[in-house]
């Protein structure tokens, strides 16, 4: 379970996230959605610590985030996270992207971390591109393989940021196909996303964010088809 | 078609003036010998393995201390930041010899006497580390800083992060200005010679006071150097083809 207390986060004078109250449990789908800029993704990088946050609590699993005692690098094991910029390692073949945090993070051995990253690499569909350089290959394919790899580290939960949002249009599809699949999973996911008929589809709840604050949280295809706020009205009839 | 075999005529006739220069006396007041040097080939041979190896060792650890600086200006507190600024500006903008000096007898006035192959080695080794920090500084700041927040997302320490992603992209980009930086490695240790360092330079020095054939032994010298020079960057070459497979 990841549960966020009044969480409050500013860079510098500019307050990004103001008082986030949150919880996902296990084995659920939160989709976020809302304008650039209004806190969605930043509220991700605090999850996982990337980056710090200046009041309020967040947890994953009863540990605390943020806290000095909690050891970050075993805390993120557990978190998968994927970017709007796929960020492969581009001196690495595609195996050795995927293997490489097992072995060095989790201890593996060679042999070991090698069937885990093809398994992993297999089920994102890459499974013909072992010993190929991330550079030759396409956005979609390089973002799936973003996926491979932090799947790789078997985390209980997976941040998506805006995964979609950098490629080109015919390239979505197998990206968003990728995340269904680990819906199908049971995967608990949070999603950071400008799909929203994705967003209805695949997850459980939808939170809407507005300048900082959750303006509007509900199940999935209430948020989206009647949406109570009228900022969240506002914003979907721009978007849809 | 006309061109070039006049151009061809041209460098002929350059040749051969240039060889009978070379071979006897006929056009200036001096008389070329060269079996001293001939004899002395093994010697020379010998000297330029030294001053290979002096060039090698510094390259290291002008590496090793030049990451180093590189980090600290980036990353360090205050004080390592002023210490790395302070190295890098005297090692960029001072002359090598005098650098070479204050290892051998800056050092040794307060006597700190070091052997002239750690004179040069640490001079070498100084000077090379300011002028890599500041490549490698470069190739830190070029590789896009999602890269260090994607490793460190899987559960990567920090030093994990820069041994395994971020240093190996960038000893990619610094590649060539390293390979360079090798090459006036070798071409600095020269200056050894001056605090009594017998690499090529010193060795040549000493056999041509010697047998009294200066021009034959240092035009010897700089063939022995011109080689080391191609050999050296032919290797960084082939290494470059094996290490970069992206």
């Amino acid at each position: 379970m990841i549960e966020l207390n009044s969480v409050n986060k500013s860079f510098g004078d500019l307050q990004v996230l103001k008082g986030i109250d949150l919880s996902v449990a296990k084995g659920e789908v939160l989709s976020v959605i809302g304008a650039s800029g209004s806190g969605k993704s930043t509220m991700l990088y605090c999850i996982n610590a990337l980056e710090q946050i200046q009041g309020g609590s967040i947890s994953v699993d009863g540990l605390d985030v943020h806290a000095k005692s909690t050891d970050i690098n075993k805390l993120r094991q557990n978190i998968g996270m994927v970017f709007q910029q796929w960020n492969s390692f581009p001196h690495l073949t595609v195996l050795d992207n995927v293997a490489l945090a097992p072995k060095i993070v989790l201890g593996k051995s060679a042999d070991e971390a090698r069937s885990i990253a093809e398994k992993q690499l297999q089920h994102v569909d890459l499974g013909d591109k072992l010993d190929t350089y991330p550079t030759r290959m396409s956005g979609g394919q390089q973002q799936r393989l973003a996926i491979a790899r932090a799947l790789a580290m078997e985390p209980g939960y997976m941040l998506f940021d805006e995964v979609t949002s950098a490629l080109d249009p015919e390239l979505v599809g197998e990206v968003l196909d990728t995340l269904r699949l680990l819906r199908e999973d049971g995967m608990t996911m949070i999603v950071v996303t400008h799909e929203i008929n994705f967003a209805r589809d695949v997850s459980d709840r939808i939170a809407f964010f507005h300048q900082g604050v959750i303006e509007e949280l509900a199940p999935a295809k209430e948020l989206v088809n009647n949406p109570q706020r009228q900022r969240t009205q506002q914003f979907l009839s721009k978007v849809l | 078609m006309l061109d070039a075999s006049l151009n061809s005529d041209i460098q002929l006739k350059l040749f051969i003036s240039l060889a009978s220069l070379l071979s006897s006396g006929t056009h200036m007041d001096y008389t070329f010998h060269w079996r001293p040097v001939i004899k002395a080939l093994p010697d020379l041979f010998s000297a330029a393995l030294v001053t290979l190896e002096a060039a090698v060792l510094s390259m290291l650890l002008g590496i090793i201390f030049g990451l180093v600086l590189a980090l600290m200006r980036l990353h360090g507190s205050r004080p390592l930041s002023l210490f790395a600024t302070v190295w890098i500006e005297l090692a960029r903008n001072t002359p090598a010899l005098l650098q070479l000096f204050f290892f051998g007898f800056g050092l040794g006035a307060f006597g700190w006497h070091l052997t002239p192959f750690t004179i040069v080695l640490c001079g070498l080794a100084f000077n090379n580390a300011g002028y890599l920090a500041e490549n490698f500084r470069g190739g830190f700041q070029a590789i896009p800083a999602p890269q260090y927040k994607a490793a460190r997302s899987l559960g990567m320490s920090a030093t994990q992060t820069y041994t395994r992603i971020i240093i190996p992209q960038v000893f990619r980009l610094v590649y060539y200005p390293m390979t360079n930086q090798m090459v006036w490695a070798v071409l600095m240790s020269s200056l050894g010679m001056l605090v009594g360092f017998r690499e090529l330079s010193g060795e040549t020095q000493f056999l041509a006071s010697n047998t009294f054939r200066l021009f034959e032994f240092f035009l010897a010298a700089a063939v022995f150097y011109y080689l080391l020079v191609k050999l050296i960057l032919l290797a960084a070459h082939l290494l470059s083809r094996r290490l970069f497979t992206y």
